[in-house]
């Protein structure tokens, strides 16, 4: 509670110098807690639409490259390690290390993405958009699996996008030693939002790719 | 009281400014609290004005049946407008940006909130989605008509703007949840020391009960608005029969969020008159943890109540008549916090100042709302009165009558520490008499009108109808006397009023215990709290003259 303790004075008018970084991560925490609320809704209309049209939930399901997902499940499961690795190295000072496995991450998350790239582009090949003659002329239930899984993987992709630019921001803010091992709690709130993304996709790939 | 020794600064928030700049600026980029929740007023408030006049040219529109002043594609986007602005950028922010902002540091004892950037932040976001909504109105298409609830099929089907309306509230969505976080934040991290979350002022435990709702609610619709725009734009299907999606589950999605909302909107209400009654009964407040609790109570059952507003919407009878049950049980707690501030006036020693007179007016016309609410709350009388006048009424008398009324008691209470001036008691005096005989006829007309089987979302009437809604309609212009002698007051007295003292009520929460206005950061020395919150043996300590 030391942080509270901060005494007024009308010298320091401007300047919060006031740090709190337990209540940082609380901060961070409770916007996760939105952004599972968010997919939380996708998920309930899954499980809506995946309880009504199983047989077709199955059968559009099988279209979709399991390889590829569970390349992308690797690369994902793999960068949130490198981050946590990052986030070790600067608490042990290690700045070498930490933008070394920063960088990484960042390049696991462009993988990413450009694997999600070839495989929506696939799809579209084969003319399985939203609204597209191919996918109207399916049944009902597949139409709405290809909806779904456009908006929550697209929905997903979104995030991934934004992780990258956090933690490119975080990048440069370890590069200028805005982030040491005394001064962290951004970089750890960067790698919490990182799990998260990663989290999420860990629902996505059984929901959609395993479960046949 | 006098617990350490800090520079004293003879400043208030007004002459020192948390940035380098000064004039406009200072404002602008400002990260003081109390500087955000002032910007959030004058916003808010003028946003308010401007849902009022819309109200009052549908009201003109229905003095007689048939075409008065505008059309019917008009009318529909003047219900919508009116509907869209007063809930989501008058009364889902109101109560917690304005006074939120200013009073929960001050409240707590500390010198601003958790993330004083994060904060104005908000603002910024909570105007970008304003200036989105009125974008909406002007661009080719047309204003939005679709009713301020967006219901699939029609909200997919219409070619007004209805996309980027909506895209608007998401955008003030999370405006409004990063300001929930931020108190969230605030309340745990950063109370006085000696502050325990029992000694907190009941406001704050309503802010903190609406807080959680922000954060766990407005997420659902934020993903629900993102879906109705998908579907506009690339047709996906998911809520579309043609495609094999389902209409209903847009309701579903829509009411997980908003009525939830409606809890958003009431808590901080209640939350202000806990505030108020303890301060003109001179006593503390009957049931202070049961008030507490209670804001919990209510946040907590909230959550599960949405489908009372799709009784008549094809859902089955095993899920009409649970949610039918749970929307029962939200009324004990709201019941268990009348009661206890019925009692808190009992063998106090009231002094009918008028933030008490608005909070009497509130007690009234708020168990009005609430009780009718219930009467619609029941599966059978339900069927008849859904979708009529009377829902209409209903929610005016809770949200208007309730929540409306509050802001302006807040108004009232906290405007000399605010502003540090003190408004015409004599005409406050007159202003809340007139609002509870307009609010009556402006409103009470509907309850009738619906019970009769008057539709909502109208322009025209059978001319059975008309006397009732003539009464109505004049009842909104002395609403519109009232409002202007509100305003006029307290223009008049933010400019020209008398200097209020520090204590000009004899309140006893940490706000009473610093300058009018407040320093910037606060208070002038350092705040340790050893008083429960309505403990008034302090008043002898605290200069307070009751002249
Ligand atoms: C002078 C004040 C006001 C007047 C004259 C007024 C009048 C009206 C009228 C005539 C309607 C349309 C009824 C219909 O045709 O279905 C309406 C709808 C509505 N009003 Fe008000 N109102 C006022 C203040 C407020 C306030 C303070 C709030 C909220 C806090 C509010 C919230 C709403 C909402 C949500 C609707 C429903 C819109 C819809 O159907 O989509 N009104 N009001």
């Amino acid at each position: 509670m030391t942080q509270n303790e901060h005494t007024v004075s009308s010298e320091h008018s401007h300047a919060h110098v006031h740090r709190d970084d337990i209540g940082a991560k609380m901060g961070m925490w409770l916007f996760l807690f939105t952004e599972l609320l968010l997919f939380g809704g996708m998920f309930l209309m899954y499980a809506v639409y995946r309880f009504q049209y199983q047989m077709d939930f199955k059968i559009a399901a099988m279209e979709l490259s399991v390889s590829m997902g569970t390349l992308n499940t690797i690369i994902l499961l793999t960068s949130s390690l490198t981050v946590a690795l990052a986030i070790t190295a600067i608490q042990k000072g290690n700045k070498f290390l930490a933008v070394l496995n920063l960088n990484i991450t960042i390049i696991f998350a462009l993988m990413f993405m450009v694997n999600k790239y070839y495989e929506w582009s696939a799809k579209f090949e084969h003319g399985l958009y939203p609204g597209s003659d191919e996918m109207l002329s399916l049944p009902n239930g597949q139409i709405m699996f290809y909806g779904l899984y456009y908006i929550m993987t697209g929905l997903h992709g979104l995030h991934v996008i934004i992780g990258v630019i956090i933690l490119a921001i975080m990048l440069v803010l370890v590069i200028k030693d805005k982030i040491t091992s005394d001064n962290y709690v951004k970089l750890e709130n960067g790698g919490l939002y990182w799990h998260l993304v990663d989290l999420i996709w860990i629902f996505l790939f059984p929901l959609f790719y395993l479960i046949h | 009281m006098a617990n350490g020794t800090v520079a004293v600064s003879e400043k208030t928030f007004y002459e020192e400014s948390t940035n380098k700049y000064s004039g406009i600026l200072s404002w602008l980029l400002t990260t003081d609290h109390k500087r955000i929740g002032l910007l959030y007023l004058y916003t808010i408030g003028g946003f308010f004005l401007v849902g009022v006049v819309l109200g009052l040219l549908m009201r003109l529109e229905l003095i007689a049946p048939g075409e008065t002043i505008v059309d019917a594609q008009t009318y529909n986007s003047l219900f919508t407008l009116h509907g869209v602005i007063m809930i989501f950028l008058f009364i889902v922010p109101g109560l917690p940006a304005i006074f939120g902002n200013f009073f929960l540091p001050i409240q707590l004892g500390t010198n601003d909130v958790a993330f004083p950037r994060l904060n104005l932040l908000s603002w910024y976001v909570y105007i970008i989605g304003a200036v989105l909504v009125l974008i909406s109105l002007v661009l080719p298409g047309g204003p939005i008509d679709t009713g301020w609830t967006f219901y699939i099929p029609y909200s997919v089907r219409t070619s007004t703007n209805v996309s980027l309306a909506i895209f608007a509230a998401f955008v003030l969505g999370f405006s409004s949840i990063l300001t929930g976080l931020n108190f969230i934040t605030t309340v745990h991290r950063m109370r006085a020391p000696g502050m325990g979350f029992f000694r907190m002022p009941l406001f704050i435990w309503s802010l903190y009960a609406t807080a959680w709702i922000q954060v766990i609610a407005t997420p659902v619709i934020g993903i629900t608005i993102l879906l109705v725009i998908l579907e506009r734009t690339f047709g996906v299907g998911i809520f579309d029969p043609a495609l094999g999606g389902d209409p209903i589950l847009y309701q579903h999605m829509f009411w997980i969020y908003s009525h939830p909302a409606v809890y958003i909107m009431i808590l901080p209400a209640m939350g202000v008159v806990s505030e108020i009654l303890p301060t003109f009964a001179r006593r503390t407040i009957f049931g202070y943890k049961a008030i507490a609790y209670s804001s919990l109570a209510i946040a907590f059952v909230g959550y599960l109540v949405w489908a009372h507003h799709m009784f008549t919407s094809g859902i089955s009878d095993t899920a009409r008549w649970i949610f039918s049950l749970l929307t029962f049980i939200v009324a004990l707690p709201s019941g268990v916090k009348v009661f206890n501030w019925v009692a808190t006036l009992y063998k106090g020693s009231i002094d009918p100042k008028p933030p008490l007179l608005w909070v009497l007016s509130f007690i009234f016309l708020f168990s009005i709302g609430g009780l009718t609410g219930l009467v619609v709350g029941s599966l059978a009388t339900d069927i008849h009165l859904h979708d009529t006048y009377f829902v209409v009424a209903h929610f005016h008398y809770v949200m208007f009558g309730g929540t409306g009324t509050i802001f302006i008691a807040g108004l009232y209470y906290w405007f000399p520490k605010m502003f540090g001036r003190m408004y015409n008691i004599k005409w406050a005096n007159i202003a809340a008499a007139l609002y509870f005989i307009a609010f009556n006829m402006l409103y009470f007309p509907k309850f009738i009108l619906g019970y009769m089987g008057m539709p909502r979302r109208y322009f025209d009437y059978l001319p059975e109808f008309t006397t009732l809604q003539e009464i109505s309609t004049v009842g909104s212009w002395l609403m519109a006397i009232t409002i202007i002698i509100i305003v006029t007051n307290l223009i008049h007295a933010g400019l020209k009023g008398k200097k209020a003292s520090a204590n000009p009520w004899g309140g006893v929460t940490l706000e009473w215990q610093t300058t009018s206005p407040p320093p910037l950061h606060n208070f002038n020395r350092h705040v340790e709290v050893n008083h429960e919150p309505y403990d008034f043996s302090q008043l002898k300590e605290l200069e307070y003259d009751s002249k």
